[in-house]
């Protein structure tokens, strides 16, 4: 055969295309090139060694000196990186991935604590903040509790009683006569004492009769503005001094306890069923844990006549409140992490490995000319490191961006208070991932340091022969059989000509597979949560009586004096919506709050009137509302309240009491999942007064919530009320959930499928001779292509089969944790998301991955260069 | 009413017009041939390293491009065909065997032979009676479910051969057939080919092997500098040009 080419006539190592030594990837694509005949030199062409590295002439590679040695080590470093651009760019991709998840994840469950704890800490906050029935024990006995089992630190009894004050002057954004909402007000002499000490942010603390301290962010007001309790006998008024905040919320507004005795003396004039109550703040040795707070409950219990621990409220249910939102980002986020950093092993493994195997001629020359193994083995790892190292330092930067808006959540939360990824995360995550990523490319470097060098110098161009084995030739035989085009066929039987990096592909696209089930799930799940959050969403159109309440979620401020009109009698709206024909069906709600045993603080209260078991909230476990007397709760007021369903729960308000089963747990984030949901019924057992604020319509089938509220106004706008579709009640948290899941997807199937293309190009390196020959036979470029994207396609098949399973039972295992984080227990139809359809199109996501990955090298094997494929022996 | 007469000679198998094929600013690798192969003749293409021989081979192949002139095989222009056109004309129209054999080492030598004919989508019973009959008629038939690496470098070039023949294709390209051969297996093909050609097939082959084109070739050219320095025909054997 005529020609310069390597076969005949030059080096064994020259040619300047991909096919020999500058990479699959080279401009030309796999096998292409300009000139079919070799270059020069021993390692001749255009590569970097040859020209600028240590076998150019200039390079040193004796190791003699230790800094000339470092320099060539820096040349082949920096020349096998370039002439890999394409595994250069997918270990950058993945470790970014990687490590971004690993920092949002790391980074929101330490930086979404650390406020807190850290508040906790400097300012000794109540691990248990208990409030006593003051008819069951006295103050002695209480003072008594701070000796029970596990107290290291007590204060109280402080007298606490819940009253509505009204502005007596212009605040600084209220007027006079503005009826704030119902504070828990507490007799307290300082703000400092073994527990609880209170940070004052503007003023002073209340030392005299008629001043009062109010907790920050409770109500817009100032120092100086006055308040007046006009439920009380002779409505007394206060004067704001302070404005303070308490680390676990254990009241809203502080007076002196002389005050607090004179505001309950005449409040048990006016309301002698609900006396004022004895409030102790404790520490306890331990309270890391929810069992621990429990026992620590119990020693209080214990230390108090039966019946008089009448609620508390833990730090833990505190931190849950005001950090649930990041926090439920953490268990997603922690697994799309984890994911990443397998990933980015199996395909840095992968990546290294193949080239190793590509370099196997460059790696002989290279120790032919003085290379040690040592020196080999951290050539091969660095080219994993140091794109390594930029992908983990983008990733912490991403990772920051990321964790922003989140964090954002928890700084608002917290008042402001500083919540930054902590630098341990920013420097642990990095170096975690890079170790990982070391060590996936210490086998195959090691593999390198190894080679003998005259092995090595004969080996250089694989051919893709004496791999596999006999399961490659049974493989091809049975192939040969099948009742399909031979492309096909030849396609199927290609992973068993390696095996182990078939495997390895295999794995990083069962991981995406496994990623994208598992990011499915979870977006339906939240959409689940966004449908079934929020209460009485089930219903379109909201008709308002003008009574009471604000629009859900809204603080609700009365403003005094009379109203613009009327409101709208509700028996005769309801009688307007019954006759109305476009009518399906209604039912009425009103608001309220009380207190309930166990629970510290008041408890917002919604009691449905008529049959509402249509638009009910999603229950987790018991049954819905069956008459007076029962109630349906969260798994966050069951915590709080340490009942079970099944069990009583007293409640107190309007000087009354009354008993209430708790028929169901529920599941819903409306009001912090911390309303109790009942009847009108059992609410007028506390408030006869109780009547229907806002009605909650099902329109006729086919009729729009909008077309409806018109049609139904003519009737209800004469009785004062209006009616209006249901407003969107969005969660922004659940947006920027799905945002953050669909991102961390979009990457990581990237990174798969570029772990595949390199794969691919890396099997079409050491399959070019083949090609060749199939192109010389005849087989023409969309065969070609046919048999390269069989071969990834049945592998992505078989991957993405597997990972399905599996990423359903991540999803699993990871939706329940996050409603835990949030204190709420998933509703089982909210997990189980996966309907046969969807899990069949997820099957087929594998081999989307895999081919898609595959298309770019399927087409590079395509158009490969027959003669210069010939030629590669 | 006016009738064609028949031609008196049959058209040329390979009809190539000052073709010429450049790679960059160097030398070209052919300048200016022109040469017609007649069915049944057997070419010898003969030449030092470099003189364009296998350039020559690629282009009538289909498998390069010329950078002038015009190549046509068996009626068709050959380097005006696309990508996929080229690799239909190869599996259909011509047979190519390898110095170093160009066998898939994972298939069986019975697969390695069907490949062609699967390819353009031969009936599977067609294909494997067509494929039976060759290594029967090629002598290889007991090592039908071997694998090439068990076989001898002549017992693999015939396999080869009978790749190459597999479509009945007009022209049976050679490229140093026996220039990884021993002596013995060298013989063993020179005589397949020979056999071949004397049974009417076409055969065009490079080689650096005086002896194995006086042995089989009808017609020899020589190549220097890619042009076409002499070109005889002779009646085998020519003793004179293996001298």
């Amino acid at each position: 055969m005529g020609g310069g080419g390597p076969v005949s006539g030059g080096s064994p190592a020259s040619g300047s295309g991909p096919v020999s030594e500058s990479g699959p990837v080279s401009e030309s694509g796999p096998v292409g090139g300009s000139r079919p005949v070799g270059g020069s030199g021993p390692v001749g062409g255009s590569g970097p060694v040859s020209e600028s590295g240590p076998v150019g002439g200039s390079g040193h590679v004796g190791g003699r000196g230790r800094g000339r040695g470092s320099g060539t080590l820096g040349r082949v470093v920096r020349a096998g990186l370039g002439r890999r651009r394409v595994q250069t760019l997918v270990m950058v991709l993945t470790t970014f991935v990687a490590v971004t998840a690993s920092v949002v994840a790391a980074g929101v469950l330490t930086a979404s604590r650390a406020p807190f704890d850290h508040a906790m800490r400097e300012l000794r906050g109540a691990h248990l903040t208990a409030r006593f029935d003051p008819a069951r024990v006295t103050a002695a006995q209480l003072a008594g509790t701070a000796r029970a089992a596990g107290v290291t630190a007590a204060a109280g009894p402080f007298r606490t009683l819940s009253l509505s004050p009204r502005t007596a002057t212009d605040a600084a954004d209220l007027p006079a006569g503005v009826t704030l909402p119902a504070l828990t007000v507490a007799g307290r002499a300082d703000s400092r004492g073994p527990v609880d000490r209170l940070a004052l942010l503007d003023g002073d603390w209340a030392t005299r009769p008629g001043e009062i301290v109010i907790a920050d962010g409770i109500a817009p007001v100032r120092p100086g503005t006055r308040l007046e309790f006009p439920e009380l006998p002779g409505r007394p008024t206060l004067t704001v001094v302070g404005l303070a905040r308490s680390v676990t919320g254990t009241a809203d507004a502080w007076v002196t306890p002389a005050q607090a005795e004179t505001l309950a003396r005449r409040s048990a004039t006016t309301a002698p069923a609900a006396p004022a109550a004895y409030q102790m703040l404790y520490r306890f040795r331990d309270a890391a844990t929810t069992a621990q707070l429990d026992a620590d409950r119990a020693a209080l219990a214990a230390a108090v006549p039966p019946g008089a621990l009448s609620g508390t409220r833990s730090h833990l249910a505190v931190r849950q409140e005001q950090s649930a939102n990041a926090l439920a980002f953490v268990p997603f986020v922690a697994a799309f992490g984890v994911l990443a950093l397998v990933l980015s092993v199996l395909i840095i493994g992968i990546v290294v490995s193949g080239a190793v195997g590509a370099a196997t001629r460059r790696i002989g020359v290279l120790k032919a000319l003085g290379f040690t193994p040592a020196q080999v083995v951290r050539a091969y790892v660095a080219q994993a490191v140091l794109p390594a190292a930029a992908g983990a330092l983008l990733g912490v930067v991403c990772g920051h961006l990321l964790a922003w808006p989140v964090l954002a959540d928890v700084e608002d939360a917290y008042q402001g208070a500083s919540a930054s990824i902590p630098w341990w995360v920013e420097v642990a995550v990095p170096a975690g991932a890079l170790a990982l990523v070391a060590a996936a490319a210490l086998v195959p470097a090691l593999r390198a340091g190894r080679l003998r060098t005259t092995e090595a110098l004969a080996g250089g161009r694989a051919s893709g022969d004496g791999h596999g084995g006999p399961a490659r030739r049974v493989a091809a035989r049975l192939a040969a059989r099948l009742p399909v085009p031979r492309p096909v066929g030849l396609g199927l039987a290609h992973p068993f000509a390696r095996p182990a990096r078939s495997g390895v592909t295999a794995a990083a696209v069962g991981f995406a597979a496994v990623t994208v089930t598992f990011a499915v799930g979870l977006g339906l799940t939240l959409g689940a949560v966004q449908n079934h959050r929020m209460l009485n969403a089930t219903a379109p159109v909201e008709v308002d009586t003008g009574r009471g309440s604000a629009p859900p979620g809204a603080l609700a401020v009365h403003v005094g004096g009379p109203s613009d009109r009327p409101p709208a009698d509700p028996v005769r709206v309801a009688a307007a919506l019954r006759a109305d024909r476009h009518t399906d069906r209604f039912y009425a709600t009103t608001q309220a709050e009380v207190t309930a045993t166990g629970v510290s603080g008041r408890t917002p209260v919604l009691a449905y009137d008529g049959d509402a078991s249509w638009a009910a909230p999603q229950l987790v476990s018991g049954r819905w509302l069956g008459g007076d007397g029962e109630a349906v709760v969260t798994r966050r007021f069951l915590d709080a309240a340490g009942v079970r369903v099944g069990d009583e729960v007293t409640l107190a308000g309007h000087g009354r009491r009354t008993a209430v089963r708790i028929t169901g747990e529920a599941f819903f984030t409306e009001g912090d999942g911390m309303r109790l949901l009942t009847s009108l019924g059992t609410l007028r057992r506390l408030d006869p007064s109780a009547v229907p604020e806002r009605f909650h319509v099902k329109p006729s089938p086919g009729l729009s919530a909008s077309a409806y509220a018109a049609s139904v106004r003519t009737a209800l706008e004469p009785l004062g009320a209006t009616a209006r579709p249901a407003p969107d009640r969005a969660s922004s948290v659940i947006a920027a959930m799905d945002a953050l899941i669909g991102t961390l997807t979009a990457l990581l199937v990237a990174v798969a499928g570029l772990g595949v293309l390199n794969t691919v190009v890396l099997d079409t390196r050491d399959r070019v001779r083949d090609l060749g020959i199939m192109k010389a036979v005849g087989m023409t470029p969309r065969q070609t292509v046919a048999m390269v994207l069989t071969s990834t396609g049945a592998l992505g098949l078989l991957a993405g089969a597997a990972g399905v399973p599996l990423g359903v039972a991540l999803h699993h295992w990871i939706a329940p944790l996050m409603g835990d984080a949030v204190g709420m227990r998933l509703p089982e139809p909210d997990i189980a998301v996966y309907a046969p359809a969807v899990t069949a199109a997820l099957a087929l996501g594998g081999v989307v991955i895999a081919v898609a990955g595959a298309l770019a090298p399927a087409g590079w094997a395509a158009r490969t260069d027959t003669v210069r494929a010939l030629r590669t022996e | 009413m006016a009738t064609t007469a028949p031609p008196l000679t049959p058209p040329p198998v390979i009809d190539l017009r000052e073709v010429r094929k450049a790679y960059g600013e160097g030398p070209p690798a052919l300048a200016g041939v022109t040469l017609s192969v007649r069915p049944g003749e057997a070419l010898a293409v003969l030449g030092p390293s470099g003189s364009g021989k296998s350039t020559l081979l690629n282009l009538i192949a289909g498998l390069d491009r010329p950078s002038a002139g015009s190549v046509t095989v068996d009626g068709l222009r050959v380097d005006t065909l696309g990508e996929a056109a080229s690799a239909r004309y190869r599996r259909t129209r011509v047979g190519m065997v390898f110095q170093f054999f160009h066998l898939l080492e994972d298939l069986t030598v019975t697969d390695n032979v069907l490949l062609p004919a699967q390819l353009a989508g031969m009936s599977r019973a067609g294909a494997r009676r067509r494929a039976a009959e060759l290594l029967e008629h090629l002598g290889i038939a007991r090592h039908a479910h071997a694998h090439p690496g068990r076989l001898s470098g002549g017992e693999r070039q015939r396999v080869a051969v009978a790749r190459a023949l597999m479509n009945r294709p007009a022209l049976l390209l050679a490229d140093e057939p026996t220039g990884a051969l021993d002596t013995a297996s060298g013989e063993d093909v020179r005589a397949l080919l020979t056999q071949l050609n004397a049974d009417g097939q076409t055969v065009v082959l490079v080689t650096h092997d005086l002896s194995l084109a006086a042995s089989c070739a009808t017609r020899t050219v020589e190549l220097v500098d890619g042009r076409i320095v002499r070109d005889v025909r002779h009646t085998r054997p020519t003793a004179e040009v293996a001298r």
